[in-house]
């Protein structure tokens, strides 16, 4: 797989989720996605970049153009210095939520996206990496 | 350091008239000055006012803290200019050039002047630095902070912009929503949504999210709460406007919209809203 361009944002607030959005839908637009895939990816960044905020306390994630077998694609990772998921399988069904949300951001997002990657660790953080192919 | 300014304010007090107009030339000639932006008489004023205010405070001592009370009238000044030219689109270095570029004339005049006395022009060179570079730096920060205003109020027009609740009928309200739905914003359309429902008795409500490019599922929840809380009122909602990519989206997210009606228009929606009110809408005559 072939990175072509990437670029770090930061999420510290709540204004940096609808700057990662726009940036997501940018980027989306420049790769040549259609209207349907956009929106996959972007609402998908949209929820990870909260779970960064919400439960990560704050992170960053980084946008990569990527090139692989003659397909383009655009991948995210998301990643936080949190508390970490105890239990990633609960974390990953619908409905399972430790804060006030529907509980459905992390399992929706996996859904939304061709590859869906999460690792995380307690006490050190979470990293999630997400792939969506045009 | 008591008489820092002392010679400064001789230097200024003999060469006012002199200054002012080398200061003016400096200022015109420059990059600095936006070429028709401000009127020659405008800035004649504005510099004239400005060495007589400087003259006054340097007077009878020579205290330099440009933060201190003797020299309000020229901060005051300094505020005003800077927020006006603000406005007209300046930018803080261009705003605070006005202060700079008075160094280059002043600067040769404590140098003929004092040129005898090494250290006197020393320490007016250094008084007159202190003093501009203070003075200076005044002006980007009111600068900055008129833009931090200008920012705050649009935001806040933004919040009021963004909820209009309209009656499309007697008892059939619409809420068209406009772009992000984010936690500060909603709860205003959810208050202003439930009064418009309490004062005007209305028994539909059509929420339109045409508008909306993202729903994600905080978007979702706020909208699943704003229907409930209606429903408590005995209002029943309609959400509008949900475009395919929007539809597939939510699908594959797993949102469960319930029993919330959902029509693809605002037009079906208000099809389906007044048939419920019991009315129909009947062409009279063959249209075009």
């Amino acid at each position: 797989m072939v990175v072509s361009k990437d670029e770090i944002m930061e999420i510290r607030a709540s204004d940096h989720v609808v700057l990662v959005r726009q940036a997501v839908r940018k980027w989306s637009t420049e790769l040549g996605f259609g209207l349907v895939d956009q929106t996959k990816i972007i609402t998908a960044a949209s929820e990870l970049a909260r779970n960064t905020l919400d439960y990560g306390g704050g992170g960053t994630v980084r946008l990569e153009a990527v090139e692989s077998g003659g397909r383009r694609g655009l991948r995210l990772i998301f990643e936080d210095q949190g508390p970490g998921i105890v239990d990633l399988e609960k974390a990953l069904t619908d409905g399972y939520t430790t804060g006030k949300g529907m509980g459905m951001g992390l399992s929706g997002s996996k859904r939304l996206v061709n590859e869906f990657d999460i690792v995380s660790r307690v006490g050190e953080g979470t990293r999630v990496t997400i792939t969506r192919w045009k | 350091m008591s008489d820092n300014g002392k010679g400064l304010s001789e230097v200024l007090s003999k060469h006012e008239a002199d200054l002012q107009a080398d200061w003016i030339k400096e200022q015109t000639a420059g990059s600095a000055r936006r070429t028709g932006a401000i009127k020659e008489v405008e800035l004649r004023d504005q510099c004239k006012e400005f060495l007589g205010l400087v003259i006054e405070a340097l007077q009878g001592g020579g205290d330099l803290d440009v933060r201190g009370p003797r020299w309000n009238p020229v901060r005051d000044l300094l505020a005003n200019l800077s927020r006006s030219r603000g406005l007209q689109g300046f930018t803080p270095s261009e705003t605070a050039s006005f202060v700079f570029s008075l160094k280059k004339p002043l600067f040769a005049r404590i140098r003929r002047d004092l040129s005898k006395d090494g250290e006197a022009m020393a320490e007016a060179t250094l008084a007159a630095t202190v003093l501009l570079d203070g003075l200076g730096l005044y002006t980007t920060e009111v600068h900055q902070k008129a833009r931090e205003e200008i920012i705050a109020r649009q935001q806040q027009e933004m919040l009021e912009l963004s909820t209009p609740v309209v009656t499309l009928w007697e008892g059939i309200l619409a809420l068209p929503m406009i772009g992000t739905l984010d936690s500060a914003r909603t709860q205003v359309v959810m208050e202003s949504l439930l009064q418009k429902i309490v004062d005007t008795a209305s028994s539909i409500a059509i929420i339109d999210i045409t508008g909306v490019p993202t729903v994600d599922t905080l978007t979702a929840q706020h909208l699943l709460k704003t229907v409930t809380a209606a429903r408590l009122m005995g209002a029943e909602c309609i959400i509008s406007g949900i475009r395919p990519q929007i539809a597939q989206t939510i699908v594959h997210l797993g949102v469960d919209l319930g029993d919330v009606t959902t029509k693809a228009s605002l037009a079906d929606a208000l099809a389906v809203a007044l048939e419920r009110t019991g009315r129909a809408v009947r062409r009279v005559r063959a249209g075009s």
